[in-house]
């Protein structure tokens, strides 16, 4: 009698059949080999900023499509000069104002941009899945990147928070990484989750009051606190999620007020963390809602030099993507 | 028009009977169970040497499609894949094309010659109007029309109090309400059980609590009403402990379950899979467990296909912008047949639950056997096994998450009315 697993598919679609990267849709799924492959190469092209010439010729040639169904301004325009610096054809497309609000269908937009010569697909969009889905949907020689989709994912965010924490800290296997916020919604805190569990984090703790954590989130490796001042004792490094102001609608939390007092990352909170403990946040930053503005400027924070990072590991992963890594240009 | 039906294994649950025998058929009734009547002659003879004979199959609560331009023509066409699966009867539900409110609309779906299916068709009627949750539907003409229930179907009710009238009013009519327990404001925007697995893939939940509260919520208003109600697609190992204790303190109530909660867990989303899509979501295999020993207990009284044929289309999106449900006529049969082959249950207690069980909950024959009674009878050969391949259902509807399985189990002969409709 066989009964093969509904949902499982066959092979890990994000590598190929010899275990090299062709799309990132999730961290899960990845190896520490691919995770480490994807940091290192950040690390060389990340060089390539202090040059007074910013480019090379990796994707010269190749036609990148960026496929925004969701709005964005940091991780579309960090992707594009990501691209536009590996000298590929970038294209930027706003589709939440455009087809897909005239009835198109998901997949009659993505045939219509593959009938375009396009080598890789750069997506964020509001639905879990949707990368994935894509990725299963497009021409064989296309790569998809997520660049978020839903609550789900967004690898390069994560990425890029490991590339900061590793030029910081060396060794994750002693540090305790203290995320906190709305991580129910948080597409962010779920591949950080991954992430620092693939590199063997000591201790990844979430922190938040229980109507923005998702059920069973411990199942993902974390340890649940609903106290700030304990989440973020003794901690390494402090993950500092942002809080949507319109969550109070969603009865999620009384008041953005309430929210700062009781989950707000201060100073006299950061003290009860451990001395050099790193400051972190995706962005864009709710001043005064869940961080406060001496922490997010003071000398432990790491917050613009993530921005910058993220360049250097959108570079890493377009280019292994499309099977060309670093090395080459140095 | 005359038929026989010889040496097949009789597994009819209302005549307690289990053996081997022969069923003589006359102009759409059966005129003897065992020994030929006197001066019988047959215009036709099934040798069913090696087949189990049962009672046709109910299916309480199907959906033939959600467009109301696909539906008039889907009817004949799911009629054929229901027979296909061994199933004589099928309920619909109100909102399975244009909402069943009124009693034109009830006469379409049952009189219209596009709408012909050589399959019963026992409606259930919208309890209130439009579905919208308000104002009560004319449920005495409903029921004079054909209806065996009325329900919301998806729709929630506007508030208590219309629960309430719309309870009494279906008690006083003597009609079953059929209820999807939800709790709308809880499964707002949610599409797969909320647990280990929608967090990991980040999709909006529908808590267990969805189910519990509306289940508990409407039994003491079923209680103080004195309406029946059947409960639909219960999908909760709690919920489904409520319905227990309340049926074992007395109250007037049966329910269902999908037979996709039996086979199928949260599990089966990974990676997305829109085939497991389902409204109730799949839960935890605690709950599937618990669902499988309610089914051995007693306290479920019968298996539902779920029946909701959709389009590729329907299915071809990310996970959460794609439509629920499952094409289930042609695999209900044998997937209770796995039931009995995983011990699960006796193949009595499978037939209890398919035929009698959900028969008795739509009233009138359906389910039942007996001399005099009208010929709806399923033959299968339980000893055939089948690949399930659904793009070579009859069904408009190939959404189906069992591509790949091993099915015991063969429809071999469907007789409605007297009149075989299908052999294999």
């Amino acid at each position: 009698m066989t009964r093969p697993q509904v949902g499982s598919l066959a092979v890990n679609q994000q590598l190929t059949s010899d275990g090299k990267l062709k799309h990132l849709l999730s961290i899960e799924g990845l190896n520490i080999g691919i995770l480490n492959e994807i940091l290192d190469t950040a690390e060389s092209f990340s060089s390539i900023a202090n040059q007074s010439v910013k480019k090379v010729p990796l994707l010269r040639g190749k036609t990148i499509f960026n496929l925004f169904f969701e709005d964005s301004t940091r991780t579309r325009t960090t992707f594009e000069l990501a691209g536009k610096r590996l000298s590929a054809d970038m294209l930027s497309m706003n589709l939440k104002a455009s087809s897909t609000n005239k009835g198109e269908t998901l997949l009659d937009t993505l045939n219509n941009l593959q009938a375009m010569y396009s080598d890789m697909f750069i997506v964020r969009h509001q639905d879990s899945g949707a990368a994935q889905f894509i990725a299963q949907h497009v021409a064989p020689h296309i790569s998809v990147i997520n660049a978020g989709d839903g609550r789900h994912s967004h690898p390069t965010q994560a990425l890029l928070d490991m590339f900061t924490i590793r030029r910081h800290k060396k060794d994750f296997t002693r540090l305790r990484v203290a995320i906190v916020g709305d991580i129910l919604h948080s597409r962010v805190a779920r591949s950080q989750i991954h992430a620092l569990n693939m590199l063997n984090t000591g201790e990844v703790r979430v922190v938040a009051p229980r109507t923005l954590l998702p059920a069973a989130i411990e199942n993902l490796g974390v340890n649940v606190y609903h106290d700030i001042d304990a989440g973020v004792k003794d901690a390494d490094v402090i993950i500092m999620l942002r809080l949507q102001k319109e969550r109070m609608h969603g009865a999620l939390i009384p008041s953005e007020n309430e929210y700062f007092q009781r989950y707000g990352l201060n100073q006299r909170r950061l003290k009860l963390a451990n001395k050099n403990a790193l400051v972190m946040h995706p962005g864009p930053v709710n001043r005064g809602v869940e961080i406060s503005s001496a922490v997010a400027d003071g000398p432990q924070s790491t917050i613009l030099e993530q921005v910058s990072h993220g360049l250097a590991v959108r570079m890493a992963v377009m280019s292994l993507c499309l099977g060309s890594s670093g090395g080459q240009h140095e | 028009m005359s038929l026989e039906i010889l040496k097949a294994r009789l597994i009819i649950p209302n005549l307690g009977l289990d053996e081997t025998g022969n069923v003589y058929i006359k102009q759409g009734k059966i005129v003897a169970i065992g020994r030929k009547p006197a001066g019988f002659k047959a215009n036709k003879s099934i040798d069913a040497k090696g087949l189990i004979l049962i009672p046709g199959i109910v299916d309480l609560g199907v959906r033939l499609g959600l467009g109301g331009e696909e539906y008039s023509s889907g009817i004949t066409n799911e009629g054929k894949a229901a027979a296909k699966g061994g199933i004589t009867s099928i309920a619909c539900f109100p909102d399975t094309g244009p909402i069943l409110d009124t009693v034109g609309e009830v006469d379409f779906l049952l009189h219209h010659p596009t709408t012909k299916t050589k399959i019963n068709i026992l409606p259930i009627g919208a309890i209130t109007k439009g579905l919208a949750g308000s104002e009560l539907t004319e449920m005495a003409n409903l029921k004079q029309a054909g209806c065996v229930g009325v329900g919301n179907a998806w729709q929630p009710l506007k508030n208590t109090l219309v629960t309430r009238r719309a309870f009494e009013y279906a008690a006083s009519n003597d009609l079953t309400v059929f209820i999807h327990p939800e709790d709308h404001a809880l499964m707002a925007g949610g599409c797969a059980h909320e647990g280990m697995v929608a967090t990991r893939l980040g999709l909006p939940g529908i808590p267990e609590a969805a189910e519990t509260t509306a289940i508990g919520g409407l039994l003491p208003l079923i209680e103080q009403t004195g309406v029946k109600a059947h409960f639909c697609r219960l999908s909760t190992r709690i919920g489904q402990n409520m319905i227990r204790r309340a049926q074992y303190d007395g109250a007037n109530i049966t329910a269902d379950v999908s037979i996709n909660q039996l086979f199928l867990t949260e599990m089966d989303l990974m990676d997305f899979n829109p085939l497991a899509h389902t409204r109730p979501p799949l839960r935890t295999q605690l709950d599937q467990q618990a669902l499988r020993s309610a089914l051995e207990n007693n306290s479920l009284q019968a298996i539902s296909s779920d029946h909701l044929p959709l389009s590729r289309d329907n299915k071809l999106d990310a996970f959460p912008s794609t439509l629920p449900g499952i094409s289930g006529f042609e695999t209900l049969l044998s997937l209770s047949l796995k039931l009995v082959e995983e011990k699960v249950l006796t193949l009595a207690q499978a037939v209890s639950l398919l035929c009698t069980g959900p028969g008795e909950i739509v009233g009138g024959e359906a389910g039942q056997l007996s001399v005099g009674g009208k010929a709806d009878i399923t033959l299968f050969d339980s000893n055939d096994e089948w690949l399930c391949e659904p793009q070579r259902f009859i069904s408009n509807g190939k959404n189906s998450p069992y591509a790949g399985w091993s099915m015991p189990g063969k429809v071999t002969h469907t007789i409605s009315n007297g009149r075989v409709i299908y052999t294999a």
